[in-house]
């Protein structure tokens, strides 16, 4: 229990580490973004700093945690509906040939038509509602998901479900024990990518479908030709992202793939 | 008493017959050794008797209780630790945890895993302790029937012969019956009680030999003297080091 313990705070102590490297290359990037302020002036690109005290300004506003809050429910309610339909018909379709060919030409399909049209019919379908942005996100982010996990179960390791089955496991044994276990390793990072574009499509379909959420406030600091304040929206989105990425999907990750951390010699640079 | 008996089995690959009319019969506590040049369809037959692939036609028939497998390849779960990997088989028997980590630590002793690989990763294991632990999987189950699919054809010459003194010392202890496929006559010579030749061109088993060398007479002098006598004067011997495919002139 102890050595539990001290695993876990050895992982948080090493992300919490690495977190310097990513204050760096925020500060090289600040640096660039300051040297185009100075070359532009602030109307086009105003300075990090302006845009720093924007967002604090927008955090201490109540109605800017309650947009975030809007925008954040659904973006969420998308991914889990991504992460569900596509881990659960993945994982069938991975299991029949047929079924695998018969879903490649549909895929393709479905990420061939640009998300700005999906955006266009959820709205002839459902209005401006809640409704528009979870299909959208869905449909976006779903492709990646389902592919992912089809194809790490048609690859999934035969040898081991043969030697389950020797020890006397049946097809949901198997399926637990063994086939869950080899899908995960390609079904998180698919995951994060989806994750990410779940929250971009978002955004977006609110400000086309003029749904209440950050892309109705992005929309509005346009047309107030609020440079900061935009710029400011878009902090925070990625800043929501990172909180959900790194507080929920990567932690099931690294408990699911400790394995992989052990494979890692001694003094490797991490 | 028959712990395991394969009646008429046949099976075909593609159309191509490897395995016709096989009969086979297993007694109990008694380790009969598979012998055969690659591609002559042991693996199958094997493959067959533990259920892994049902047989085109004939029967297999088991009375023995539990049986446990040994792979050419450790075949370990890489996510799980080895004593997981270990009590893998009481997993899917639904036992409980504490039950399971104490016959596990037991099966572990039984092939001398030192008690501190156990919370190992099989990445971190050398391959003489994966197969170590595959062997331990396969006892834990206390199995009165273990099948060996060319268990120790990748190990080198030393971890070879450690692994074969594992498997008699634990048939001596648990008296289990067993199947042993193997293309090393030395090696079926040393662990088995009956030695069947299996050939492509009769498409099953050739003919059988009774190893009259008392266990305990088993040194590699006469190891040595048997399979030599084996490969010089008896004809059912003769095509067991043939080559698959093309031979080379």
């Amino acid at each position: 229990m102890m050595r539990f313990l001290l695993d876990r705070l050895g992982r948080l102590g090493r992300f919490l580490w690495s977190g310097w490297v990513g204050v760096a290359g925020l500060a090289v990037f600040a640096a660039i973004w300051q040297q185009g302020h100075e070359a532009y002036g602030d109307f086009i690109l105003p300075s990090p700093l302006t845009t720093l005290a924007a967002t604090g300004e927008l955090l201490r506003a109540e109605n800017t945690w309650r947009l975030a809050e809007a925008t954040s429910t659904r973006a969420i309610q998308g991914f889990f509906l991504t992460a569900v339909l596509g881990g659960a018909l993945g994982i069938a379709v991975g299991y029949s040939a047929a079924a695998m060919r018969l879903a490649r030409p549909l895929l393709t399909i479905i990420m061939g038509v640009p998300p700005i049209a999906w955006i266009v019919l959820a709205m002839i379908w459902f209005g401006s509602s809640t409704g528009t942005v979870l299909t959208t996100t869905v449909v976006a982010a779903f492709p990646l998901v389902f592919a992912n996990v089809a194809e790490a179960v048609a690859t999934r390791d035969r040898a081991l479900e043969d030697m389950a089955r020797v020890f006397g496991a049946g097809p949901f044994q198997r399926l637990w024990t063994i086939v869950i276990r080899h899908v995960a390793g390609q079904y998180f990072p698919a995951l994060a990518v989806a994750l990410g574009s779940t929250f971009k499509v978002a955004v977006m379909a609110e400000l086309l479908a003029n749904i209440d959420g950050i892309g109705v406030a992005l929309a509005m600091s346009r047309s107030n030709l609020d440079v900061a304040q935009s710029i400011a929206w878009v902090v925070i989105i990625v800043a929501v992202i990172f909180i959900v990425e790194y507080g929920v999907v990567q932690p099931v990750r690294a408990e699911l793939e400790r394995w992989r951390e052990a494979a890692r010699p001694w003094g490797v640079r991490r | 008493m028959t712990a395991l008996s394969l009646d008429g089995v046949s099976h075909a690959y593609f159309g191509r017959t490897v395995l016709e009319r096989v009969k086979l019969d297993v007694r109990e506590g008694e380790i009969v050794a598979l012998v055969g040049p690659s591609g002559c369809g042991k693996s199958t037959l094997i493959h067959i008797a533990a259920r892994l692939i049902e047989p085109l036609r004939g029967r297999v028939t088991r009375t023995y209780a539990r049986h446990g497998m040994i792979f050419q390849e450790p075949r370990l779960m890489p996510w799980a630790t080895a004593e997981d990997n270990i009590a893998f088989p009481l997993r899917l028997a639904g036992l409980r945890g504490a039950e399971r980590r104490r016959r596990a630590r037991h099966a572990a002793d039984l092939v001398s895993l030192d008690p501190s690989d156990l919370s190992k990763y099989p990445i971190e294991l050398s391959g003489g302790m994966r197969q170590r632990t595959a062997i331990a999987r396969a006892l834990v189950v206390e199995p009165d029937f273990v099948f060996f699919d060319e268990p120790f054809t990748a190990l080198d010459v030393a971890l070879k012969r450690q692994m074969q003194d594992l498997v008699i010392a634990a048939a001596r202890q648990t008296r289990f019956a067993g199947l042993f496929v193997t293309h090393d006559l030395a090696e079926a010579v040393r662990v088995s009680d009956r030695i069947l030749v299996i050939d492509e061109r009769v498409r099953g088993i050739a003919g059988e030999r009774f190893i009259s060398l008392p266990e305990s007479a088993r040194d590699d002098d006469a190891v040595f003297a048997t399979v030599q006598a084996y490969l010089k004067e008896d004809p059912l011997f003769a095509h067991i080091y043939d080559r698959e495919g093309r031979s080379i002139p």
